[in-house]
This record gives structure tokens, sequence and C-alpha cells, in this order.
């Protein structure tokens, strides 16, 4: 470990923090396996629903609205179960006392959820573009930059409701008036031929709302 | 170490604890009893700093790093292994020689054999031996315990007896109990809430 100064020294160790929470999230879905594929059937269920219930001949434009929708609903399939071995093994006690900054806890928690995300995405994008013909370079993007808004929010709501009694009600609550902005940049980049304005904006809004949580993680899992 | 002045707690309309006051000195090994209920719990999670009081002052004079926690949960992961959770948790807590503390305290609660079977396989005493490795694993000054002997056998009670004699008075000790008869020998003071 670099110890060449105080600064450095708590940069690596935060990193080092982020590292080992954010193996043991991976580690613990290996092995209970019970985020992912259902993110995957759900995405391809999704899809082929809207495949037959789109009307023949209906544009490119509902389409993309259609795959937004998919990602929202698969993301938030994820982040339903983020905090899931915490709560019921109760271990985001030991987690809180641990002297890493509370902020790592948010930080892994959302790194683990955007690989999920990412994992689910690079099955269900072929297949968007199977079903309905409409993937372009700038949905990619805006896909990828909504990605990281939807993970850092998410987590943030999850860690909230978690610890409450309504927590399956209050996560789709909390989350989706939150997710409104990311659906408005991305689908915006999807079907306008100048996506820079709407990429520019999730660029923006994950900046933001990732700085916000960041900041403020800690006293959503501090009483 | 730890003082507690009027100290209570409430959630919503109920009161768990009212009025408590605390002292426990540097090295003190003080054991809190009382029937179910009492509020026994919620004192060792205010002085955790995992919760905060409702009425009255709480001091405790140490870093959290240096606090080790023993719930009535074991904090640990069910799917993963005993080595995987003290590697998780000595990450975080930075300790020195992580692996050979480890192997240490995994070899001082007989759990060397099962160090790589995840914690789901594990009967209930054997969870909590490893819940006792998990607290120990960071040398902490202050060890909250709350009902440390549940599940332990007469072996695992045995070889935490000997763990807590050889940490008293090197250590501050705040241990809730239905058992004082169980500790008592090495208590300096107790509360009956």
């Amino acid at each position: 470990m670099i110890r060449n100064g105080s600064g450095d020294w708590r940069r690596v160790s935060y990193l080092s923090d982020v590292g080992a929470l954010t193996r043991k999230d991976l580690l613990l879905e290996l092995r209970a396996r019970d985020t992912l594929p259902a993110m995957l059937l759900f995405v391809a269920a999704v899809f082929v629903v809207f495949h037959f219930s789109l009307p023949a001949g209906s544009s490119r434009l509902a389409a993309s609205g259609l795959l937004w929708v998919a990602i929202v609903f698969t993301a938030l399939l994820a982040l339903g179960r983020a905090f899931v071995p915490e709560r019921e093994q109760r271990t985001l006690d030991a987690l809180v006392l641990a002297p890493c900054d509370r902020s790592a806890i948010w930080l892994a928690k959302s790194l683990a959820t955007l690989t999920f995300l990412a994992a689910a995405e690079i099955v269900a994008l072929p297949l968007f573009e199977l079903f309905f013909h409409g993937l372009r370079g700038s949905t990619v993007a805006g896909v990828a930059l909504a990605d990281l808004g939807i993970c850092a929010v998410g987590t943030f709501v999850g860690a909230t409701a978690v610890v409450t009694r309504a927590r399956e009600l209050l996560l789709p609550l909390l989350f989706l008036p939150l997710a409104i902005p990311l659906v408005i940049g991305g689908v915006g980049a999807s079907v306008v031929h100048g996506p820079g304005r709407y990429l520019g904006f999730l660029g923006l809004y994950d900046l933001l709302f990732a700085l916000l949580c960041w900041a403020a993680f800690e006293y959503v899992v501090v009483e | 170490m730890i003082a507690a002045r009027g100290l209570g707690r409430r959630f919503g309309d109920k009161r768990v604890l009212r009025g408590v006051d605390l002292d426990v000195a540097d090295g003190a090994f003080a054991v809190v009893t009382g029937p179910n209920g009492s509020g026994k719990t919620t004192l060792l999670r205010l002085v955790a700093g995992l919760a905060l009081p409702s009425e009255g002052e709480l001091h405790v004079d140490v870093t959290r790093e240096r606090i080790g926690l023993l719930a009535h949960d074991p904090l640990v992961y069910r799917e993963l292994t005993a080595l995987e959770n003290l590697e998780l948790y000595g990450r975080l807590y930075h300790v020195p020689e992580r692996r050979e503390r480890i192997g240490m305290l995994l070899e001082r609660f007989g759990l060397w054999e099962a160090r790589h079977e995840r914690v789901a396989a594990y009967s209930r005493g054997m969870t909590q031996r490893l819940a006792l490795c998990r607290v120990l694993l960071h040398d902490p000054q202050l060890l909250i315990l709350d009902e440390p002997y549940t599940a332990l056998d007469a072996q695992g009670a045995e070889l935490l007896d000997a763990q807590l004699a050889e940490l008293r008075g090197e250590r501050t000790f705040l241990v809730s109990t239905h058992d004082p008869q169980r500790v008592r020998r090495l208590a300096t003071s107790e509360l009956s809430l």
C-alpha cells in the first residue's frame, strides 16, 4: 500500500475498501445467482411482449421508448435485490461500524449493480436490435450514461428503502420519479439527429446525483 | 471510556430504555443484565453508535475502528466462507498481518478445518464462533458483546471464557447476558435494567 502522504494513503485505502466491498457483492451474486438470471429473463420477456404488442409498422420512435421502459424496470429488479444480503443477515450494522468511509458502501454497491445491469444489457441490446432494428450508437451511449445515474441514484434510494417495512413499495415510488430525467435524456439521445445535447444532459445528471448520493449516504445508513 | 446520564431511547411511542446511568472505565468489565425487552440490546447499540439516544447524554471515548461488536445476529454473510468473511472485515479494518491473524483466530475457535465452507452450512454454534473471530479480528479496545454465549456448546463457551479472561484488564468490556453467573467472576460492575 502506498503511504507517501496522508492524502495518498486515504485515497488508496478508500479504493481498497470499495474494491473489497464490490468483490463481496459480486461473489455473493456468483454464489446465490438470484439477481442476474432474473434480470436476463425479465428483459427478454419484456422484449417478446413488446414485440407482439406493438402494432406492425410502428415507428422506430415507439420502439426506442419501449427500450427505456425495459431498462428502467430491469434495473429496478437489481436495485430491489441490492441490499437483500445486508437486510437478511443484518450485516449493514457491521459495515456501518467498520472504519471505512460510509460512502464506500454506496460506491461498491453501485458498481456491483452497474456490473449486473451492464451484463443484462449485453444480452438485451442485441435482442432489441433483433426485434425492433432501432439500435444506434447514440442509443448505446445513452444507455451507458443512464446506467451510471440509475445505479448511483437507485443504490442510494435502495439503502433508504431497505430499513423500512414497506421497502418493496418504497423503492419504485422513490426511484421512478428520480429516473424520469434519465428516461427523457435516454429517449432524446436515441431519437434525435444531434444527440450531443441529451448525452450531455445525462452526463450532468450522473455527475450531480453521484456527488449528492456520495455526500449524503452517511446520513442514510446512520440513524 | 463510557459515560451515560439519563440515557433513554424511544421507538415511536414505545420507550425501550429510560433513565440509564452508566460509567465504564478503561479496562473495566461491565455486565448488563435484565429480562427480555428491558433494553439491553438497545443500550449496546447506542454505545456502539448504531443508534442515537432519544434523551440523555452518552459519551464513548473510543473511535469506531476500536470497537468490536458482537450483536444478536452474527453479522457475517451466509453465502461466503468463513475465510472470505474474515478477509472482507480484515480489509475494511486494515488489519496488519491479516492472513496470520485470521488463521490464528480460526485455529483458536476451532474453525480452521471448516474455513472454506460457506457459513450457510455452519451450525448456529459455529456461526457464533465465527462471529467472535470477526469481533476480535481487529483487536478492538472496547468489546461490546450481546449475549456472547448464545448457541455455544460447552467447548465453545470454555474457549470464550478463556478469551475473555485473557483480555480482561487489557480491554474494556460491556457484556449483556441472561446468565450473569457465567461472567460474574470477571465483572467489575453490573448494571441491571
